[in-house]
């Protein structure tokens, strides 16, 4: 077989028909591709629907629409309903909770159960009551103690043993009173006090609690669940350690909750009530009345307030009662209003402020969870309660006390904000304007008031303070000295003008007061604490001017002591503040304070983060940069990002970092002036070394820019141009062999040789082609897409053929003989697949098909002004004789190959590459040339020996050669085959 | 060959008032058929009475407990001697509340001396080899709301406590200067309504621990040897915790509790009276005490 010779057949590719080709309206992959509309929702949209059974563990029972028709696009899987587009875990996700926090969400959640009395009202709770639980944590979160804790209780085991004085009361035991007061008294000598708890402890101690709490509850001992909470509540009496007080009271109120809410469904349940003519309990509406409640619950009910008012002590009887407070509804209608304002009231007996003003809070928290429609009276009257001995926080026995504790009086203070802001929102947003007037005044009158103030600026709406910001300027520049930090007040009203903007005419003034103020303050930390909301305002509402002198003031109030260091995350935010309100980058980058302002920051990880909001800041803006101030701000903080780059930096970090430089790279734009262009790549290159992706995008751009160069001269090029488009092709040349990634090497070389190749830089592109061709052996086995490792040899094989289309047009140098290029590709593709690989004898027939193109007279496709072989070599039969020799050494190793398949039992592969080649030589080989026919005809054969090609592709093959059969070569075969 | 025996009233609150008809139900239980002589159902009403041993000696007050005064007492037969079969029996009941004789029932009571009770009995006979089988449902009996009682004895009472008040203080040059002023609603209170009015501390020199209010029963028996007059406390219900802020009005509200309370009572052989004290603790435990009289009943 060896004496084969190739002959190419000539084509006149005029009249080569194009196949008849029908335009394209929709992506073949769309019918796959899964538009998920909502991770819950799982609908699909497109030709495929099929009903997803909703869980991933049931049964898959898809049901199609009877219009569907077997689509060879869609994939089998997607007929699976678990496998309907949206991974499993979203699927999990979907089906709406797991059990566990269900679960939890039936326990805990106070609200959920509570009636739509009217919709507005529901509303208004649930835009109330969703604040409670994100305060919850802000709160456990915020009071934090290191101090030890101690527990009273009856009911953990461990601890030590107390014994409890039982005031004796007469000689005669009474046996009557001491079944009354076991209610508010527990057995005798099992009480127990821990001692010398962290707060960790008592928060697990707490939860335990009220664990014991419900499983006393579900296993029937009711009284003990009673005794549970009435403990629980006692425990807020103590405030031995203050700072953790409203953590505690936290902590408790979700026993108490729990315990409220066991009672009332229980009372629910005790009140299934027969409907006319139904033998079946019917469980309450939603929105019952006292009037269709059975005579047991009813009973039951009353029970537990009797039961609850004999509680002695007067905390726990409060707090218990407000627990249960809802079950009033089973007794009457209108006892919520009184019972609220009764609590309200007594409440007034409890003497310590902190304990009484959490309890007001709890009876407001309990009062909204009621869901009377309108009336929020109680919630006024919790309010003046509190002003009437609000005069006692800064009393003198207090003070006293509080220095005893050694906590300052700020601290203290501060004790009270989330219970009064919760009472405050509770009044906020349900009372009218002329209501928050009274309550303003109301406030103003006391003294001390910067507390009241500072709940006030916290919780009503920011328009309503907006509108009055001159007012609550001067309010405040009168709090000073009263104990409540004036300079917390200034951040609480700069928060609001920050969310609602003030008249137009006030901005300055304000302003300038505040700016007054903040100037003075000398202790960094307070400057921090203001400037950090102030600077957003002075960015929404003012100029640059006013920016750059506050930015000025941070700096120098900083510097000092590098005090800096402690204010990262002020600072930070102020950046990030600064970003998204600045509608004009340029004048913030070439402002005097701001870039001093990001070398404030030493450290290097923040530092990048700040670097990276800002150029994502400016990322969100198009066009093209053309300030070379800007460039080089921007250069400048890249740059910073950059050098953050090292060994251990992440993956992902470096996408991100390599992302956003990128995108500056591209932006910038100097316009008609190429050559600057280029250095500024150059500049880039320099700058960048760490980053591919940056590498990557700079050989793009310079391509970029060689083709916008030859796109303005229209391809004649003049010495300039030519003399900077070979600069280009160099700059590219140079860069790339630093990437580390081989394939995208190979790519980068292939386009940069292309390029080169159309602006007529034939050396250059020469030396693009060689270089990657000595790089494809290095092609390593396997490549990572995705984070999956796939083998590399299918990219390689589309890569190559690229590269062989490519290489049709590339003219010979006159330096190395005929298809130099193509010798190397050959010894490349010899040398890094492996022996026996099909791939490589697939990507042999390709090689087949540019081989006889190259000896057609004139080329399919030239690139413009370059002259391709065939004006090389006019058609010369040495080099045609030359081309020939090559095809048929490649012609001999696929055959090789075949009869290896052969004796290698590999049968169905050896029929198919048969017949690929036969197709080859059918199109491509002058079967004029009796040895090619006999070759043609045995490979039809061996490739139908084993019947496993598809008559789809031969019938076709067939209906080819008798097309042609006119020409009696053809005919021959067609003969020959049909045998 | 066990029996279950129950009895279920009708009202879920067991309350009742004179004249009316207590119905319910009594439920038998027994896995196999048993034998009894009779089953009978017996309504009982008493007024027991118990002498302090304050007053008299221990001996006095253990063997002359005062009889009990039986207020209301019958019997109806339910069954006559026969056969329990197996399985579940509920047999209605509608027993007339009727004073015997030309007594009147007296409310529901417990306090420590003077007890008032009222029953209903379900007793099985059971031949003599066997245990007779008993079982006892207490049930409640009220007053009728009576709209009549004087309306004009609903005054508002003032007090004021203050050093000078006191009656009996040893010394009262050590006395911290106060002045507590208040006001209870009525001393004529109703039952189901709780005890109103207000206490404020107008000043106090001292600290104050506690404020409670302390309701008190007096019992006072009568018998042969004279009589024993004893006031206990029913409850103590705290108002005030800590030092509480002076010049605001602190609320007196306390609900009177079931079963240990009961209008006003004075009959020939014994008498149940109420009071509640006002405490103020001061945080050396010092106390102060103010005393009102109060009379209860329905209306």
């Amino acid at each position: 077989m060896t004496d084969i010779e190739w002959v190419a057949r000539s084509v006149d590719y005029g009249s080569v028909k194009v196949p008849f080709m029908e335009e394209v309206t929709d992506h073949p992959l769309k019918p796959v591709i899964v538009t998920m509309m909502d991770g819950r929702s799982g609908i699909k949209r497109g030709a495929l629907r099929s009903t997803s059974t909703g869980s991933s563990t049931g049964t898959p029972t898809p049901i199609h629409t009877p219009f569907q028709v077997p689509n060879p696009l869609t994939d089998p899987l997607l007929n699976h309903s678990s496998l309907d587009g949206s991974d499993p875990l979203t699927q999990f996700a979907r089906e709406d909770l797991d059990p566990l926090s269900k679960m939890a969400a039936d326990e805990w959640d106070y609200s959920s159960n509570a009636a739509a009395v009217g919709k507005k009202s529901k509303d208004t709770m649930d835009e109330l009551v969703q604040p409670w639980l994100a305060r919850r944590t802000a709160i456990l979160n915020k009071y934090t103690t290191s101090e030890k804790l101690s527990i009273v209780t009856s009911f953990l085991p461990g601890g030590e043993k107390v014994i409890v004085k039982v005031q004796p009361s007469g000689t005669l035991v009474d046996k009557v009173r001491t079944r009354l007061e076991q209610l508010d008294d527990f057995e005798e000598g099992s009480v127990r006090q821990m001692m010398d708890l962290s707060q960790q402890e008592y928060t697990v101690r707490i939860e335990q609690l009220n664990n014991e709490l419900v499983q006393a509850w579900h296993s029937d001992q009711r009284v003990k669940a009673l005794k549970i909470a009435i403990q629980c509540a006692k425990l807020l009496v103590d405030t031995s350690v203050i700072t953790f007080y409203p953590s505690k009271f936290v902590l408790i109120t979700d026993i108490l909750d729990t315990f409220g809410k066991l009672v009332y469904e229980r009372l629910k349940r005790k009140a299934e009530y027969y409907k006319p003519g139904s033998k079946v309990p019917t469980s309450l509406p939603d929105n019952f009345t006292p009037d269709i409640v059975t005579e047991v619950a009813k009973e039951i009910c009353r029970n537990w307030f009797y039961k609850i008012a004999s509680i002695r002590e007067l905390v726990p009887r409060l707090y218990v009662e407000m627990a249960i407070i809802k079950s009033y509804r089973f007794l009457t209608t209108s006892e919520f209003s009184t019972a609220l304002l009764r609590i309200t009231r007594m409440i007034r007996g409890i003497g310590n402020p902190l304990i009484a003003v959490y309890a007001r809070c709890y009876l407001c928290r309990v009062g909204l969870a009621l869901n009377q429609s309108s009336d929020f009276e109680f919630a006024k009257e919790n309010f003046y309660d509190f002003l009437a001995v609000y005069g006692q926080l800064f009393s003198q026995s207090l003070s006293y006390d509080l220095n005893g504790q050694s906590i300052s009086l700020h601290t203290y203070l501060s004790l009270y904000t989330p219970a009064l802001d919760w009472i405050m929102e509770v009044m906020a947003t349900t009372a009218s304007e002329n209501l928050l007037d009274e309550i303003l005044s109301r406030s103003k009158q006391q003294a001390n008031s910067g507390l009241l103030l500072n709940s006030i600026l916290a919780t009503f709406k920011p328009a309503y303070i907006a509108a009055r910001s001159m007012e609550f300027v001067n309010l405040i520049a009168g709090c000073e000295d009263d104990g409540f930090p004036q300079y917390l007040l200034y951040r609480s009203l700069g928060e609001c003008l920050v969310e609602e903007a003030p008249p137009k005419n006030d901005c300055r003034p304000v302003l300038n007061t505040v700016w007054q103020y903040v100037l003075g303050l000398k202790d960094p930390a307070k400057f921090m604490h203001c400037s950090e909301i102030w600077i957003q305002f002075t960015v929404i509402h003012f100029s640059m001017h006013e920016l750059n002198l506050f930015l000025g003031e941070v700096i120098s109030h900083l510097s000092p002591n590098r005090a800096f260091e402690h204010y990262y995350s002020q600072l930070q935010t102020i950046v990030e503040k600064i970003v998204a309100h600045t509608q004009d980058f340029e004048s913030l980058l070439t402002m005097e304070n701001f870039l001093p302002l990001i070398d404030l920051f030493h450290k290097e990880s923040i530092k990048v983060e700040v670097c990276k909001t800002v150029i994502e800041g400016f990322s969100t803006q198009s066009g093209p940069i053309t300030d070379p101030i800007i460039i080089s701000a921007l250069m400048f903080i890249s740059r910073i990002m950059h050098d953050s780059v090292s060994a251990l930096t992440v993956d992902d970090e470096k996408r991100q970092i390599g992302n956003l430089i990128c995108g500056l790279v591209q932006r910038v734009d100097y316009g008609r002036d190429f050559e600057k262009q280029l250095s500024f790549y150059a500049e880039a290159r320099a700058a960048f070394p760490n980053l591919d992706s940056v590498h990557i995008q700079l050989v793009q751009c310079v391509n970029r820019l060689s083709v916008d160069t030859r796109k303005i001269v229209r391809g004649h090029h003049t010495r300039r141009t030519s003399a900077f488009v070979r600069a280009c092709a160099a700059f590219c040349f140079i860069t790339i062999p630093s990437l580390t990634l081989v394939h995208t090497r190979l790519q980068l070389y292939l386009l940069s040789g292309q390029v080169a190749l159309l602006n007529q830089c034939l050396g250059q592109a020469d030396a693009c082609f060689k270089a990657a061709l000595s790089l494809v052996p290095e092609m390593p086995k396997t490549i990572d897409i995705d984070g999956r490792q796939k083998s590399s040899e299918p990219y390689l094989v589309s890569y190559l053929s690229n590269f062989l289309s490519t290489l049709l047009v590339v003219p010979d140098s006159p330096e190395h003989g005929v298809l130099y290029l193509m010798r190397g590709l050959l010894n490349a593709v010899q040398r890094c697949f492996e022996q026996n690989a099909t791939t490589k004898f697939y990507l042999y027939l390709r090689v087949l098909d540019l081989l006889s193109t190259v000896t057609q007279e004139t080329y399919p496709y030239h690139v413009d002004k370059v002259d391709s072989n065939d004006k090389l070599y006019g058609s010369d039969k040495k080099f045609i004789g030359e081309v020939n020799k090559i095809c048929s050494k490649v012609l001999e190793e696929i055959l090789n190959h075949l009869k290896y398949l052969g004796s290698t039992d590999q049968l169905d592969k050896q029929s198919a590459l048969a017949f690929e080649l036969f197709d080859r030589i059918i199109t491509r080989a002058d079967l004029q040339d009796s040895a090619l026919a006999t070759i043609a005809v045995n490979l039809w054969n061996l490739s139908h020996r084993h019947g496993s090609i598809d008559p789809k592709l031969s019938i076709p093959t067939i209906h080819y050669i008798t097309r042609r059969s006119h020409q009696p070569h053809f005919a021959d075969i067609l003969r020959k085959i049909k045998k | 060959m066990s029996i279950n025996v129950d009895i279920r009233l009708k009202r879920a609150s067991k309350i009742y008032h004179e004249g009316e008809i207590v119905a319910g139900l009594i439920i038998l239980q027994t896995n196999s058929d048993i034998k009894h002589d009779g089953i009978f159902l017996t309504m009982e009403g008493s007024v027991n009475l118990q002498l302090s041993s304050k007053n008299v000696g221990i001996f006095e007050a253990f063997y002359n407990s005062v009889k009990p005064i039986q207020l209301v007492q019958y019997t109806l037969d339910v069954a006559p001697l026969g056969k329990i079969p197996s399985g579940r029996i509920e047999i209605p009941f509608e027993l007339p509340l009727k004073p015997r004789g030309s007594k009147s029932l007296y409310q529901t009571y417990h306090g420590v001396f003077v007890n008032v009770q009222y029953l209903i009995r379900c007793d099985i006979k059971r031949s003599f080899l066997a245990k007779d089988v008993s079982k006892s449902l207490e049930f409640i009996v009220e007053d009728k709301p009576n709209p009549k009682v004087e309306k004009e004895q609903n005054k508002i009472v003032l007090f004021k406590i203050m050093p000078e008040s006191l009656q009996n203080a040893r010394d009262r040059a050590n006395l911290p200067s106060f002045l507590i002023s208040g006001r209870l609603d009525s001393l004529y209170c109703n039952l189901s309504e709780p005890l109103t009015g207000e206490v404020i501390i107008e000043k106090c020199e001292a600290t104050i621990k506690s404020i409670e209010l302390q309701l008190v029963r007096v019992e006072t028996c009568g018998c042969a040897e004279g009589y024993s007059r004893d006031a206990t406390e029913i409850q103590n219900i705290q108002i005030g915790e800590g030092n509480v802020c002076t010049g605001i009005g602190i609320p007196i509200y306390m609900i009177f509790p079931r079963l240990f309370t009961c209008p006003t009572l004075s009959t020939s052989n014994f008498k149940v009276e109420f009071e509640v004290n006002l405490i103020i603790v001061f945080a050396d435990d010092y106390l102060v005490t103010e005393n009102f009289p109060i009379v209860l009943n329905r209306h």
